[in-house]
């Protein structure tokens, strides 16, 4: 297979894969407060990766992200379940959230909720299935 | 008294370690020790002032249920029956079978059938009697099938266990419907209770569903087919079940319910119609019969239609003869049933064509079945029992009080006649039962096996029974005041004083009726050969078997092709269906509950953007109907996708906006991937067939849920709970996007679920690849 010079998609790749990254990033913790969270989050860095992947090709990006996606899927439910039975240390229902303000030198007043936790579970799985989908799929020749 | 019962069940768990050892001595003289010591432990109670004995254990108390027996004189005289021929039975099936015979299971059946029966005719608690009904039929299913290599055993042990079975669910409702009425579940307390019964106007169907039971049972008139094909057992089972024991289950219970529905007079007319006529169908059909067994089994079932007659009447001479017939028919039709074994054992056959000019051969079989079927016959002679329940039935059916209704009164004028005419048969198939096996041509090259007397051992048992027979016959008043006549009481519900009488004289009209059975049966029997041919014609075609069959049969066909008819396995049709069940049922609910309603109050303003994306998603839809080819489909599901975030984005969702975008790229993407791998051999640009089935069901549907949905948004009842999450998702969930506080705080359990369902689905389409590859490597 003959493949074109894509150095255009490649250039662009590089830079907008950044973009799509600090946005994902930004979805997820700003999803609290504002529009966001690990839903959608998880889905644009998978997005982000689909993007690497086409510019890049397969054997390229398994050195550059040397990540098996697919262990992903249970490392956030993991994640997930665990919040949920680390209530019960304190006495509390399952999956019982808290939070707290606190007061960090250089960011200023940041509030810290378990419940983020619980995104970042729901963050991985969404990496996790969305990538694993696309490329066992796309592996399947 | 639970001991007595069960015994022979728990029995039965030591039969497999007794069998091993069945080449030294056989199986059944172990087993025999069990009716026997039954029946020594019941005799006992055989006394003139004998009074019912209750006991009860529990079982499920909560729901009243427990093993409640009661030993009145019924349930003595089936007791009795049923140990005492039981004994007999086994002693002679240790000679029938053969040790090479699978004897454990044969002894394990037969056990666990005597257990059922004791429990049927002991229990006082409806549902524990149920319980042994349903066991007897189940034993006798496998009784049946004993050589189930045979096409015959199996078709009638089917047979036998779908008629009883059909039988005993209706007495299940029987039972249910009393104990409804009386709130008890103690047939003695029922009995207390007769007048609550009565009066119920649940009564007729009560009457109906434990007729049903009971008919089924004792093989009644139409429900008699089934017991000619049970003759494919061996014969101790043909002796034990259906002469003795189970076929007289329904005897039993009409015997034990009679107390209630006496007084009800349809109960005359059913009990008393269905036994005349079985009477006479079943003894004029077994003269037609061949097979030794066949006769005996349509005798049987004759024989049980008079004592059904007897118990209809519902007079206590009647009853009193109809105990005195069941205890009289279980000797000598026990006793012809072993013969007829003998016969079958020793020459082979059991065809009467075949047979003849046995009696020099076998000269004690031959005596023993003289008495055996005259006393059956009904002969005249003052040393047969046959003979004074036949003239007792006789006296019985001349004096019937009839009732009111027309239908009664009717029968009582018919029953004499119907009596007289069912006996003359009685007399001819018993003649010929004798006559054509035992006397005659010998034609001893025919038969299989060349014929001699059987061994001792096998005599036994019949001949006790034929003692029977002529001692009740010389002292037909030896057991009345001690035995019979409390359980005539028991049925009757009065004290009975009946006394059995040699000589009626001439002038008496039961003695004429026995001799005109007696002239008219020695002329039909000497010129059988001239009137047979009636039988080409009555029954012909009329004949319930066929019914039974055309009904198995019909059932089978008609269900699978009903099935067929709508699982023929096309996903369109399935889908169609549950649509248009969906709709047919919502519709039905809507307008049942009077549940559509429309208004306008809390609407908002539609703005001119929402009415234009709106009516773009609505184009594209449409589109989807009408495709050039599939790609066109899939991008016009897009625009409908990409449109519906936008409208969510007018409705300031812009969570939902967010992933319905990422989403609907990534399933459009995933359809062209399908759609790119779609094999080559499939037609792919196939333009939809448009089924008016299918327009009229989608518009109909779709009509249907938008009218639910405005009338779910016109009838608000509650105020909504969102309130409540906008108030506290601060201070409570620490955030201030609502939607994602409800997901991963406040509902965090569904979005848990949600995510392992997403894992899920990743897992199995990667299994799904991969598991494909693997096997096209292979």
């Amino acid at each position: 297979m003959t493949r074109t010079n894509d150095l255009i998609l490649r250039t662009a790749t590089s830079l907008l894969a950044f973009i799509l990254f600090g946005f994902s990033i930004y979805l997820f913790f700003a999803g609290h407060s504002s529009p966001g969270g690990g839903f959608i989050g998880g889905l644009m860095t998978a997005a982000a990766i689909v993007l690497m992947y086409m510019a890049y090709g397969y054997d390229t990006m398994e050195k550059v992200i040397p990540v098996n996606f697919r262990m992903l899927t249970p490392a956030g439910l993991l994640i997930a379940v665990t919040t949920g039975i680390g209530s019960f240390i304190f006495g509390q229902p399952f999956l019982s959230h808290t939070f707290t303000y606190v007061h960090l030198p250089v960011l200023g007043e940041m509030e810290l909720a378990t419940a983020v936790l619980f995104d970042l579970g729901v963050y991985l799985t969404v990496v996790g299935i969305t990538m694993t989908i696309i490329l066992s799929i796309a592996e399947d020749r | 008294m639970l001991i007595a019962v069960l015994l022979p069940l728990f029995i039965t768990l030591l039969i497999p370690f007794v069998s091993k050892f069945k080449q030294k001595f056989h199986t059944g003289i172990f087993v025999l020790l069990i009716p026997l010591g039954i029946f020594i432990y019941f005799v006992r109670y055989i006394s003139e002032d004998f009074s019912p004995v209750s006991a009860s254990y529990p079982w499920i108390p909560s729901i009243d249920i427990s093993f409640d027996f009661y030993l009145d004189g019924l349930s003595l005289l089936f007791v009795l029956l049923i140990s005492g021929i039981g004994t007999l039975v086994t002693l002679y099936s240790i000679y029938y079978l053969h040790k090479s015979e699978k004897l454990a299971h044969f002894y394990i059946y037969l056990l666990m059938f005597m257990t059922a029966m004791l429990g049927v005719v002991l229990s006082d608690n409806i549902y524990v009697l149920y319980s042994f009904w349903e066991l007897t039929s189940i034993s006798s299913f496998l009784l049946i099938g004993y050589w189930n290599y045979r096409e015959g055993s199996r078709y009638g042990a089917m047979k036998s266990m779908l008629i009883t079975v059909f039988g005993g669910l209706s007495l299940l409702g029987g039972f249910i419907l009393l104990q409804l009425i009386t709130g008890t579940t103690s047939i003695q307390e029922m009995i207390a209770q007769s007048d609550v019964i009565l009066d119920s106007p649940y009564l007729p169907l009560i009457l109906v569903l434990v007729l049903l039971g009971a008919f089924t049972k004792s093989a009644q008139f139409p429900f008699h087919i089934w017991l000619p094909d049970a003759m494919e057992a061996p014969t101790p089972v043909s002796a034990y079940l259906h002469s003795a024991t189970m076929v007289k289950a329904g005897i039993f219970l009409i015997a034990r319910f009679s107390p209630i529905f006496n007084a009800y007079e349809w109960f005359f007319i059913v009990v008393s119609g269905i036994g005349i006529i079985t009477l006479c169908w079943a003894s004029y059909m077994a003269v037609r019969q061949t097979d030794l067994k066949g006769i005996l089994a349509f005798s049987t079932i004759s024989q049980l239609g008079m004592i059904m007659a007897m118990l209809g009447f519902g007079t206590e001479a009647a009853v009193f003869a109809a105990v005195f017939h069941i205890l009289n028919h279980a000797t000598f039709k026990g006793s012809l049933f072993m013969i007829a074994g003998i016969i079958d054992h020793e020459t082979g056959t059991r065809d009467i064509r075949k047979l003849g000019g046995l009696m020099t051969l076998m000269p004690i079989s031959a005596t023993l079945a003289l008495f055996g079927t005259f006393s059956m016959a009904g002969v005249p002679l003052p040393f047969l029992n046959g003979f004074y329940s036949k003239e007792l039935f006789f006296e019985n059916s001349l004096h019937l009080d009839s009732g009111n209704l027309w239908l009664a009164e009717f029968l009582v004028q018919a029953v004499p006649y119907l009596a007289v005419f069912g006996s003359i048969f009685t007399f001819v198939y018993s003649m010929y039962l004798l006559f054509g096996t035992f006397t005659g041509k010998k034609n001893l090259d025919e038969l299989p096996s060349k014929p001699h007397e059987a061994p001792l051992g096998m005599l036994v048992a019949p001949a006790i029974l034929i003692a029977g027979v002529i001692i009740i016959g010389i002292f037909p008043n030896l057991l009345n005041e001690n035995f019979l006549a409390h359980a005539a009481l028991a049925v009757s519900g009065h004290e009975v004083h009946e006394h059995v009488h040699y000589w009626h004289g001439w002038d008496s009209p039961a003695f004429l009726m026995s001799l005109t059975v007696l002239a008219l049966g020695t002329l039909l029997y000497v010129f059988r050969d001239k009137w047979t041919g009636i039988y080409k014609s009555i029954p012909g075609a009329l004949s319930f078997n066929k019914v039974y069959d055309n009904l198995v049969a019909g059932l089978d066909r008609y269900s699978s092709s009903f099935t067929k008819g709508y699982m023929n396995g096309s996903l369109r049709r399935y889908m169609a269906l549950i649509i248009s069940t969906i709709f047919i049922v919502t519709l039905t609910v809507m307008l049942g509950t009077d549940g559509f309603s429309f208004s306008t109050d809390d609407l908002a303003e539609i703005t001119a953007a929402e009415i234009l994306v709106a009516a773009m998603m609505i184009v594209a839809a449409f589109g989807t109907i009408f495709p050039k080819n599939n790609i066109g489909v899939i991008l016009l599901l897009g625009i409908a996708g990409y449109g519906l975030a936008l409208l969510f984005v007018f409705y300031r969702a812009p969570d939902l906006a967010l992933t319905q975008l990422v989403v609907e790229t990534i399933t459009v993407a995933l359809f062209l991937l399908c759609f790119y791998h779609l094999p080559k051999l499939r037609p792919i640009k196939e333009s939809k067939r448009v089924k008016i089935t299918n327009l009229i069901i989608s518009f109909a549907f779709g009509g249907m849920m938008t009218l639910v949905g405005i009338a779910a948004h016109s009838s608000k009842w509650f105020e909504t709970i969102s309130g409540y999450f906008i108030e506290t998702s601060h201070d409570l969930g620490g955030g201030d996007n609502v939607v994602n506080v409800i997901l991963v705080d406040m509902r965090g359990l569904d979005t848990l679920f949600e995510i392992c369902v997403l894992g899920i689905a990743a897992l199995s389409i990667y299994t799904m690849i991969k598991l494909r590859r693997n096997k096209e490597e292979r």
